[in-house]
């Protein structure tokens, strides 16, 4: 393979120059090529993202920037250069002092960065003390460093243990620790994955903030187009291994030029989209295992507007404008690359209410204590419909969906109703009628599927044990079920394992629609699958909605998902509903401030800067309960004397939009701005057991 | 199955505008779609036989195999391998040297001590694999039903096996053995109940771990009974580790059985051929520099589980790869 051509704007001494990089995996005896000669510059000060699925190689290539090789990784061509130095060319000492003095990295998961037991305060110390600090000097300068990354009380924090902080917090720690050396370079690999959108909205800030401070380059590798849009200058997109366009992300969102940029950017609900405007774009086929040949165009295969050229021919490097390049034969024919379908079906939604969940409350007994996970749900789900439900982790919106379906048992003075008529408590104890009229999707198909079994006996036992349906029939609607779901009966002999992540999630909503249910409940159903593939899924549940008449319950943290699927959205905190009202109300404006500050939260690939509004400290604990509203701890309108004191009631602003607040829709509307900057990360209380 | 066939074939066809959203897509990307495309029942077939390529590319499975498979045609065919008697007075007579007049030499009851060995596997090949048998069967049935339910049963049951852990092999082998007598079922009994624990907490341990993921939760939506939750969910996804039990346990259930004969605690006669008791009862001749009469019987225990072991790692090893 070779490489083409010296892409645009190479400039002296960037802080991280990668040029021509070629890498491979050894596995079971034959190198696999994983790296395709990638080649991009990161200035000092300049933030510099990496976007693409799953296996396109972007943290290999944040591995391959400070040369942390794993023991198969081999580089096979390329240099590595940072300020001038060539990590390819470094001897092992050389390449330790660079890492200690020059160059930091972060990770996706901050609990695995972190020594367990070891307190803040030493780990952070460390960094300073292999500085060549003496140890108290180290201890002032590790206070320092977490007051740098918005850490209120930092002292009380240096004494914690890694378990005594959350997620949002540990990871502000890494970052700080990853600033001891003021790196030259700052690598962050994919850092707020693992977080809740507010607390990786408070993460994304900091970086942001920081970067004003540090003259360091940072590296962003995300797979969430919109965190890249808003944290980065210049984005590089990457497919197979390969850097197929290049620009900055102004340029490069809003005028792709290569069509595998083009394809993720359909793919993904933005500009307020909805399922009745039009479908998501899911780019066809699936992304190249590593190691697969890929003689001309990596990305011909997939390709919509591809000709026998790409197939016999390298696509030159094309320059679009000042920066922005693409890798292709033919950027002018990007108009070409087919827009999503137009949803010519109708959308309608049934009057009757066929679930009904009536003051459900759940109380679990901890340690002898009682934890109300839930408290006085009331939802209503009528046929067709879909109803989006939102909130941090910790709101109790899985403990609501595994009450529904019961696998907890709802405390008593609540009850859910199958069109009018409760059911008990218990799925053992439900008649099949309501066992089957409920199912559920699972977040992750990995866990969800029995991997012991094949598809076939996975579709077949729910067939059975909900239709009641044996023998040539069930084996029947085994197929039926699977062809809607565009399985193959080739994929119906396969386990699991055999299966691609989407085709997983596939079979788990196959098995979720076994009985025909009235409701399904969706937890997350995409949050572990690529952008193109949740766009497939996304128009498979909208399709399949349409065509069996269910209703879903969807649970998701990504708002411009649930805003697309979703007729209505109820917004729960604390184990009850705060807001709930058709999706058109819930973005138009008055909203609880709850949800006021989630929608803030969401960094858009649009790029629209809002003003956000940050959710101070995290939520409480659910056993201890704060006083009046639960919700006036982070509230930023909370009024003095009231809401700590009175519990809110629902109150109905319109037709269908009810909020739990004690503010007027007049104060809800006066505008409010909050200098981020300001706010500190205050640590949670500590758990007195 | 033929009409689920055209579905991906021919990947436009779809009335409702969902061309695009097809896993199995236009032919140019079938390629790629599924890394294991051979597909249909060979799935299955496929992991297994490469795991069965890895098992037997192995050496150490290979002198594993050959070394238990010497002493299974020991034990069920002795005269295959030696023309004497259990108990016939060779031409030698007692006290022989090995490598000469008889191979192994003789012991000083007058009897080769090769032909004791051969039918010395007879015992221990009964005993130990039904007593492993017996543990594994009993040991996966509590782990799995510990696993699965928690709770009060889990605490009791826990207890109790706690309990028979924290007594010492030989003692309960005396309890057992003054109480109830030598015969082999005792026997095997006895060292089926010291497995049994060990057994039950790896199995239990891995029976949490299932019951955590959200098939479970999917099969208890679904309204199954735990029965068939444990039984068909999660037995499947835990055999493999109870093979390696049974191969690992298998070897020590050898160890144990041989150091019950050597003291005394089992059934046989102290003139029929068994490994342990023929240990036992030449160990003393070590002192007058006759080493092989104890020795090479005890060798043969060491040979039987160092095999039993090959064959445990290697299936270990073939599993996880």
């Amino acid at each position: 393979m070779t490489t083409v051509e010296e892409p645009p704007a190479a400039t002296q001494h960037a802080a991280l120059s990668i040029d021509g990089l070629e890498m491979s995996y050894m596995v079971r005896g034959t190198p696999r090529a994983v790296l395709r000669g990638v080649t991009f510059d990161v200035r000092a000060g300049e933030a510099y993202g990496l976007v693409g699925e799953s296996g396109c190689g972007k943290s290999t290539t944040a591995y391959a920037a400070l040369r942390y090789l794993p023991g198969n990784g081999h580089i096979d061509a390329g240099t590595v250069t940072s300020d001038g130095q060539e990590l390819t060319a470094m001897s092992n000492r050389e390449l330790r002092e660079f890492r200690a003095r020059k160059a930091s990295m972060v990770f996706q998961d901050p609990v695995q960065a972190v020594n367990p037991v070891l307190k803040i305060g030493r780990q952070v110390a460390e960094a300073f003390e292999v500085m060549g600090q003496s140890k108290s000097e180290a201890k002032v300068s590790a206070l320092h460093a977490l007051e740098r990354v918005r850490i209120a009380a930092p002292e009380s924090v240096m004494e914690r243990y890694p378990h005594q902080l959350s997620g949002g917090m540990l990871q502000r720690v890494v970052i700080a620790m990853g600033l001891a050396c003021d790196p030259t370079l700052l690598v962050l690999d994919e850092p707020t994955t693992g977080l809740d959108a507010t607390v990786e909205a408070e993460v994304l800030d900091l970086v942001r903030d920081l970067r004003s401070e540090l003259n360091s380059a940072i590296l962003l590798i995300a797979h969430n187009l919109g965190v890249i849009r808003t944290m980065c200058d210049r984005v590089g997109v990457m497919y197979a291994g390969r850097i197929v366009e290049e620009g900055t992300v102004d340029e490069v969102f809003d005028n792709p030029s290569h069509p595998y940029t083009k394809g993720l950017l359909n793919s993904i609900p933005r500009k307020g989209l909805r399922k009745t405007d039009r479908e998501l774009f899911a780019i066809p086929g699936a992304a190249p295992p590593i190691g697969a040949s890929l003689p001309t165009c990596t990305y011909v295969d997939r390709c919509p507007i591809g000709t026998d050229l790409c197939r016999t021919d390298v696509p030159p490097i094309v320059e679009r404008s000042d920066g922005h390049w693409t890798r292709c034969h033919f950027p002018d024919r990007i108009g070409d690359v087919p827009e999503p379908d137009e949803v010519t079906v109708d959308y309608d939604i049934g009057t009757e209410q066929i679930i009904g969940v009536n003051h459900v409350s759940k109380t679990f007994r901890q340690r002898g204590h009682d934890v109300p996970a839930l408290v006085g749900v009331d939802l209503g789900f009528a046929e067709g419909e879909t109803l989006g439900l939102v909130g941090e982790s910790g709101s109790g919106k899985s403990t609501l969906a595994k009450t529904m379906l019961g696998v907890h048992e709802a405390d008593e003075g609540g009850e859910i109703t199958l069109r009018g008529r409760t059911m008990a408590g218990k799925a053992t104890s439900r008649i099949t009628e309501s066992v089957r009229a409920l199912s559920m999707v699972f977040q992750n198909p990995d866990s969800a599927l029995n991997r012991a079994w094949t598809v076939r006996r996975i579709l077949q036992r729910s067939v059975v044990k909900l239709t009641g349906v044996t023998g040539d029939a069930a084996d029947r609607r085994v197929e039926e079920i699977a062809e809607a779901m565009q399985l193959s009966s080739r994929h119906l002999d396969m386990r699991p394992r055999q299966l691609s992540g989407g085709l997983k999630q596939r079979v788990a909503i196959a098995r979720a629609f076994a009985g025909d249910p009235a409701v399904v409940v969706c937890d997350e159903p995409t949050s572990a699958l690529d952008v193109s593939v949740q766009a497939a899924i996304l128009n498979l549940l909208a399709r399949l909605q349409n065509e069996e008449r269910s209703s879903y319950l969807f649970i998701s943290h990504d708002i411009g998902v649930v805003r697309y699927l979703s007729d209505r959205i109820a917004v729960m905190y604390l184990g009850r509903i705060m807001e709930i009202g058709a999706t058109e109300t819930m973005f138009e404006g008055v909203n609880h401030p709850y949800t006021e500050a989630l929608l803030s939260a969401v960094p858009s690939v649009d790029g629209i800067a809002e003003d956000r509004i940050p959710l101070v400290g995290s939520i409480p604990s659910p056993a201890n309960p704060p006083p009046g509203c639960v919700f006036h701890t982070r509230c930023h309108r909370a009024i003095k004397g009231l809401c700590e004191v009175t519990v809110p009631e629902m109150v109905e602003l319109s037709p269908g939009h009810s909020i739990k607040c004690h503010l007027t829709v007049e104060q809800l509307k006066e505008p409010i701005h909050i200098d981020t900057d300001a706010v500190l990360a205050e640590p949670a209380a500590l758990d007195e057991s | 199955m033929s009409t689920g066939d055209s579905g991906t074939g021919a990947a436009g066809p779809a009335p409702q505008s969902v061309s695009q959203d097809l896993p199995g897509a236009p032919a140019p990307a079938a390629k790629s779609d599924t890394p294991k495309n051979d597909g249909g029942r060979s799935g299955r077939n496929q992991i297994r036989r490469e795991q069965r390529r890895v098992l037997f590319a192995s050496p150490a499975f290979i002198i594993g195999v050959l070394i238990v498979l010497f002493w299974i045609v020991a034990a069920i065919f002795p005269t295959l391998l030696t023309s004497a008697g259990e108990k016939e007075f060779v031409e030698a007579g007692p006290n022989s040297k090995p490598f000469g007049d008889s191979w192994l030499g003789t012991d000083s009851s007058g009897w080769d001590v090769y032909t004791r060995i051969i039918y010395g596997a007879r015992p221990i090949l009964i005993v130990a694999p039904i007593a492993t048998a017996l543990a594994i069967i009993v040991g996966t049935l509590l782990g799995l039903i510990m696993g699965y339910y928690r709770g009060w049963v889990d605490e009791v049951l826990s207890r109790v096996l706690e309990a028979i852990l924290s007594i010492p092999v030989i003692l309960m082998a005396i309890l057992v053995v003054t109480t109830f007598g030598k015969s082999t079922p005792i026997i095997v009994g006895t060292i089926a109940l010291l497995f049994v624990p060990a057994i039950t907490r790896t199995i239990r341990s891995a029976s949490i771990a299932e019951s955590d993921l959200d098939y479970v939760t999917s099969a208890k939506m679904r309204g199954e009974s735990g029965l068939f939750i444990v039984s068909r969910e999660i037995l499947p996804n835990v055999v493999g580790l109870v093979v390696v039990e049974l191969t690992v346990r298998l070897g020590y259930a050898i160890f144990t059985y041989a150091t019950l004969a050597f003291l005394g605690f089992v059934g046989a006669n102290v003139t029929d051929a068994d490994w342990g008791v023929d240990v036992a009862q030449q160990f003393n001749q070590i002192v007058n520099d006759r080493w092989w009469s104890s020795i090479f019987p005890a060798t043969a225990i060491a040979s039987l589980v160092i095999g039993v072991n090959l064959i445990a790692d290697s299936i270990d090893k073939a599993l996880k790869s």
